[in-house]
């Protein structure tokens, strides 16, 4: 009876504790202060470093969507990367219209909300409560949906799409493609305004207590269901930020092009630990730097960057599956 | 006249009637207790009255307002707030924090450095200002009671339903707490139904007690009189009350 009497009960279940903080933070700065002597010690390390961690801004930034739905629903949306890849397109279709780069970017962000806020409203929200499964089953079919639909529209042959960075200049011997830094200063500016709307604004209050204790945000004048639409939008809104960064990064615009990188954000969500924000970008720009070190040195395994990702994933999932910044999750049974 | 009414409330879960025909009446200003053994139904009533559940039949009237269509984020806009038992607090926000989305409710066209400054005032209110920067996880549960309790504050509501407010605590904090809710009834004017397993709390605190026992009512008065019926001190075996 006591059990019936409380539908808070589940969310109580999920008992709280932290994990080795200090561990974490000695193997970071590892990590750091190795890239740092590295790229002092030879320019091709430096510049492998740089477009490491530019393509690993945007697989955090992917990270970052995935972690913001998780958190809310503990759904994992498999379509975040074909969202990102359609939201892609757009802007490129918009380009081709006669928009500049960055109204073209500009108006594919606003696109991207409305369409990632829209597809909670019409297709998750009515599987919302029956289960977490269903939602996960139905991200899944929204994958296939979005790749049939880009296939149909622009076809699945390859597109040039231009980057806004050109050139590159020298730092100290180190050529820095503008490429990259313009990759990793753009998706990191974005990221750091979306923690300064969920650090700071009533809204980000609004979803940060909904996404925590949904029945008590609700009884506190939270519209629940309101927060979890724009979430997805926001979500969808990084994607497209990912998408459009990483684009030029790739060479080529194709229907397939976020495939890869949504298993390295999937990497990276898991090494931040699933339920934080701070952790997916982390773990992004590690994985990002780790694969392109890899590639960059050892030639021989580029078409293995795929099952390396994999082998990190399964490595987490076995040692720590807490990630580095997770919380451990005790159920009271 | 009575502030909040359930009217002939019936809730069942599968095979257990949690809420048989249950009417029970807040007057305005009143300090009203609700109480029961386990299982009696009193968290249930909670709940329904705040739209987490929803009623198979009869009714939650408010202030002369059905709120049979009500969704629960509008309940507290309509002025009901309340705490929990078991705390449902943000874990990972701060205290502040905490008490800020309650304010939210009520602060649509007011500058944000105001809002702070009143859930910093509700919260000294309650005498938690000093916690104000902290992560609500890990402070003293006697303290995240009172944090609760200023959340519900600061959405400036007219009824407060505050389920075992003295939960945890030991015999002088409740006599603390019995002064502060009779202090915040009269301060803001506020209608007050509390759930609550401290007998000396409730006979000290409330105005009229409904009794409740598997579902159904089984007592409804003032407390001197509740205390010495029958069927009360049957339910609870002849336990606190028959003292």
């Amino acid at each position: 009876m006591e059990t019936l009497t409380s539908p808070l009960a589940g969310l109580r279940a999920r008992g709280i504790a932290l994990g080795g903080a200090i561990t974490v933070y000695l193997l970071l700065g590892g990590g750091a202060v190795f890239l740092l002597v590295g790229c002092l010690q030879s320019t091709r390390f430096a510049q492998l470093t740089v477009s490491g961690l530019a393509v690993g801004a945007a697989y955090g930034s992917l990270a970052l969507a995935l972690v913001l739905i998780y958190r809310a629903t503990h759904v994992i949306n498999f379509a975040q990367g074909e969202l990102a890849m359609a939201t892609t397109y757009i802007a490129y279709q918009l380009i081709q219209w006669g928009l500049s780069y960055w109204e073209a970017f500009a108006a594919t962000l606003a696109i991207a909300f409305v369409l990632g806020t829209a597809l909670e409203l019409v297709v998750i929200r009515p599987v919302q409560h029956r289960s977490v499964i269903a939602a996960v089953i139905v991200s899944v079919g929204l994958f296939i949906l979005i790749d049939g639909v880009v296939n149909w529209i622009w076809g699945g042959g390859i597109r040039f799409m231009q980057s806004p960075f050109s050139g590159s200049y020298d730092l100290g011997g180190v050529n820095i493609q503008h490429l990259y830094a313009g990759m990793l200063g753009v998706v990191l500016g974005c990221v750091l305004l979306v923690w300064a709307l969920f650090r700071f604004t009533k809204l980000g209050l609004g979803m940060r207590a909904a996404a925590l204790r949904p029945a008590a945000a609700a009884l506190a004048g939270v519209r629940v269901d309101w927060m979890l639409a724009l979430g997805w939008g926001l979500a969808a809104v990084l994607g497209a930020v990912a998408g459009m960064m990483y684009e030029p990064s790739q060479l080529l615009l194709t229907p397939t092009f976020m495939q890869e990188a949504l298993v390295y954000a999937f990497a990276a969500a898991v090494l931040g630990g699933l339920e934080s924000p701070g952790g997916a970008v982390v773990g992004g720009l590690a994985i990002g730097v780790f694969l392109n070190l890899l590639a960059g040195y050892l030639p021989q395994v580029v078409s293995l960057e795929v099952p390396f990702a994999f082998a990190v994933l399964l490595a987490i999932l076995l040692v720590k599956p807490s990630g580095l910044f997770g919380r451990r999750e005790v159920s009271r049974v | 006249m009575a502030l909040l009414t359930l009217d002939q409330a019936r809730l069942r879960f599968g095979g257990i009637v949690a809420l048989d025909d249950v009417s029970l009446a807040v007057e305005e200003g009143s300090i009203a207790g609700l109480i029961g053994p386990n299982g009696a139904g009193k968290t249930t009533a909670f709940n329904a009255i705040t739209r987490l559940y929803r009623l198979d039949s009869g009714d939650v009237i408010f202030d002369g307002r059905s709120l049979r269509h009500t969704r629960p984020s509008r309940v507290v806009r309509l002025g009901i707030a309340r705490t929990f038992q078991n705390l449902e607090l943000f874990p990972r926000l701060t205290v502040l924090e905490n008490v800020l989305v309650g304010a939210h409710v009520s602060s649509r066209f007011r500058r944000e450095r105001d809002v702070r400054r009143d859930a910093l005032e509700t919260l000294a209110a309650v005498g938690c200002a000093e916690h104000a920067n902290r992560p609500a996880a890990g402070l003293p549960f006697g303290t995240l009671k009172r944090v609760e309790l200023a959340r519900a504050l600061a959405a400036k509501p007219r009824v407060l339903l505050l389920d075992e407010p003295a939960g945890g605590l030991n015999h002088e904090e409740v006599d603390e707490l019995a002064g502060l809710i009779r202090h915040l009834r009269d301060e803001r004017e506020l209608t007050i139904l509390l759930v609550e397993h401290h007998m000396r709390l409730v006979m000290q605190l409330c105005d009229h007690v409904h009794v409740l026992d598997f579902g159904k009512t089984i007592a409804s008065g003032i407390p001197a009189h509740v205390q010495r019926d029958p069927a009360v001190i049957e339910a609870y075996l002849g336990g606190e009350l028959a003292a």
